[in-house]
C-alpha cells in the first residue's frame, strides 16, 4: 500500500532505507528539524543544515521516487539557549521560500522550561508571520503530558491559530484525547522501544476513531524502524482493519494536512528522473 | 460496560491467539528484570531509585479490573506537576518522575 512517513529524519538514515521505503510503497517523507546529537554552536551549522535538508536530501530521494519535504526551526532539545534561537530565527525566512519547505517544525518542548516554553512561543510567532503550517514535537516520557498540556494550552488561548494547520506529533493514551479535543492533528510515532507501537496505535486509532489521525515512523540515529509504517499496515491487516481505512491514515489524512501547504504536491508512483 | 466496547475489531478468543505468546514473553521479561536486579551488584540501593519505584507504582495497573490500565499507568510514570522548570536540568528523559506523586500531588 502507498504510504507518506509525516516525520523521517532521513539526514540520519542511508540511501538503503529510501530504497527499503521505496520498495514498500513510501510515495513522500516530511523531514522536521532535529537534534544532532549534540547541540549546535551558532546559526551558520543551523543554514547549513537547513541548505542540506533542502538540496542534498530532496535529491537523494528523488533517485527512489520519494518527494522530500522538510520542516525548519530549532529543535526543542536546543531551545534552552536563548540567543542561539534568535540567532536562528533571523535565518528560518530565507529558506522559507525553498520549494520543498512545508512549514516551522518540529517545535516544542524537551524538559519543559521556561527558555524552552519562550522558544516554542517565537517559532510559533515566525509561523504566524510567514503563514507557515506547524509540526510539534511533545516530550518523551515522564515529561509529555506535562509538556503537551502547556503547549495545548497556549495555543488554545491564542486565537489566531487555526487548530487544523498544526499537527502536535509524539502522542499516547494519556495525551491523544487533549490534543483531538482542541481540534489539532494528532501523530502517533511509531518505536520499537520507547513510544507507540503499532498495536498500541491501532489501539488508539479504534478508541478516538481515523479522523485527524497519523502515523510515521519518526526514524532517526536512534533505535527506530525507517519501516514502521508498513509495520503499521501489516498489524491493522491482521487485526481486520479494511484497506479504506488503512488507506485514510497513512496516505489521505497526511494528503489532507499537508494539502493545506501550496506547495505540496499529492504524490503519485510514477516515474522520476533523478536529478542529483 | 468497557469504556470504547466493541471498538477492537477482533474476537477476545482471536486476539488471545493472536497476541498471548508475545505479551507473555514481555510478562516474563519485566519478572526477570526485576530478579536481575536484585542479583546485580551495589543492589542496596535500587529499592529506593525513583525510576523502579514508579515502575513498581505502574505495574499494579496491571492487575486493575478497570478499563485505562495504560493511561493511568503512564499517568504514574509522568511529571504531573505543571510548574516550568527554570533552567533545563538534563538533555534526556529518564522514564519516570523524580518527584514521588505524593510529593507532586502535595505540591499541586
Amino acid at each position: 500500500m502507498n504510504y507518506i512517513d509525516m516525520h523521517a529524519h532521513m539526514v540520519s538514515r542511508t540511501t538503503d532505507d529510501y530504497h527499503a521505503m521505496a520498495l514498500s510503497g513510501c510515495l513522500a517523507v516530511t523531514e522536521p528539524a532535529f537534534w544532532s546529537g549534540r547541540d549546535r554552536l551558532g546559526s551558520e551549522a543551523f543554514a547549513d543544515y537547513f541548505d542540506h535538508l533542502t538540496t542534498f536530501e530532496p535529491a537523494r530521494a528523488r533517485e527512489y521516487g520519494i518527494a522530500h519535504y522538510a520542516w525548519l526551526c530549532l529543535n526543542p532539545k536546543e531551545g534552552e539557549d536563548r540567543e542561539l534561537t534568535r540567532q536562528v530565527l533571523r535565518i528560518i525566512p530565507e529558506f522559507l521560500s525553498r520549494p520543498t519547505v512545508l512549514g516551522i517544525g518540529e517545535i516544542g518542548l524537551n524538559r519543559v522550561t521556561r527558555n524552552e516554553l519562550a522558544t516554542f512561543l517565537d517559532h510559533v510567532e515566525l509561523a504566524l508571520e510567514h503563514q507557515q503550517l506547524i509540526h510539534i514535537h511533545t516530550p518523551h516520557l515522564e515529561d509529555k503530558y506535562k509538556g503537551t498540556r502547556v503547549m495545548v494550552d497556549a495555543l488554545a488561548a491564542d486565537g489566531r491559530i487555526e487548530p487544523g494547520r498544526v499537527m502536535i506529533d509524539h502522542a499516547e493514551e494519556h495525551t491523544v484525547q487533549m490534543i483531538l479535543d482542541h481540534g489539532f492533528w494528532t501523530g502517533l510515532t511509531l518505536y520499537p522501544k520507547t513510544k507507540a507501537s503499532p498495536a498500541r496505535a491501532i489501539d488508539m486509532i479504534e478508541m478516538y476513531g481515523s479522523e485527524r489521525l497519523i502515523v510515521a515512523s519518526a526514524c532517526d540515529w536512534g533505535p527506530s524502524q525507517p519501516l514502521a509504517i508498513p509495520e503499521f499496515i501489516f498489524e491493522a491487516r491482521r487485526r481486520g482493519h479494511t484497506e479504506a481505512t488503512i488507506r485514510k491514515i497513512v496516505l489521505e489524512n497526511p494528503q489532507r494536512f499537508l494539502g493545506q501547504s501550496p506547495k505540496f504536491v499529492p504524490p503519485t508512483r510514477e516515474p522520476r528522473l533523478a536529478q542529483v | 460496560m468497557a469504556a470504547h466496547a466493541d471498538t477492537c475489531l477482533l474476537t477476545q478468543t482471536q486476539l488471545l491467539d493472536l497476541s498471548f505468546m508475545e505479551h507473555r514473553a514481555h510478562l516474563l521479561a519485566i519478572a526477570a528484570f526485576l530478579d536481575r536486579l536484585e542479583r546485580a551488584q551495589g543492589a542496596a540501593g535500587a529499592p529506593q531509585d525513583f525510576r523502579l519505584e514508579a515502575l513498581r507504582s505502574a505495574l499494579h495497573e496491571l492487575t486493575s479490573p478497570e478499563p485505562g490500565r495504560v493511561v493511568r499507568a503512564q499517568m504514574r510514570l509522568s511529571d504531573q506537576n505543571l510548574e516550568l522548570l527554570d533552567l533545563r536540568d538534563s538533555q534526556s528523559a529518564f522514564g519516570a518522575s523524580r518527584r514521588p506523586h505524593e510529593q507532586q500531588e502535595a505540591e499541586q
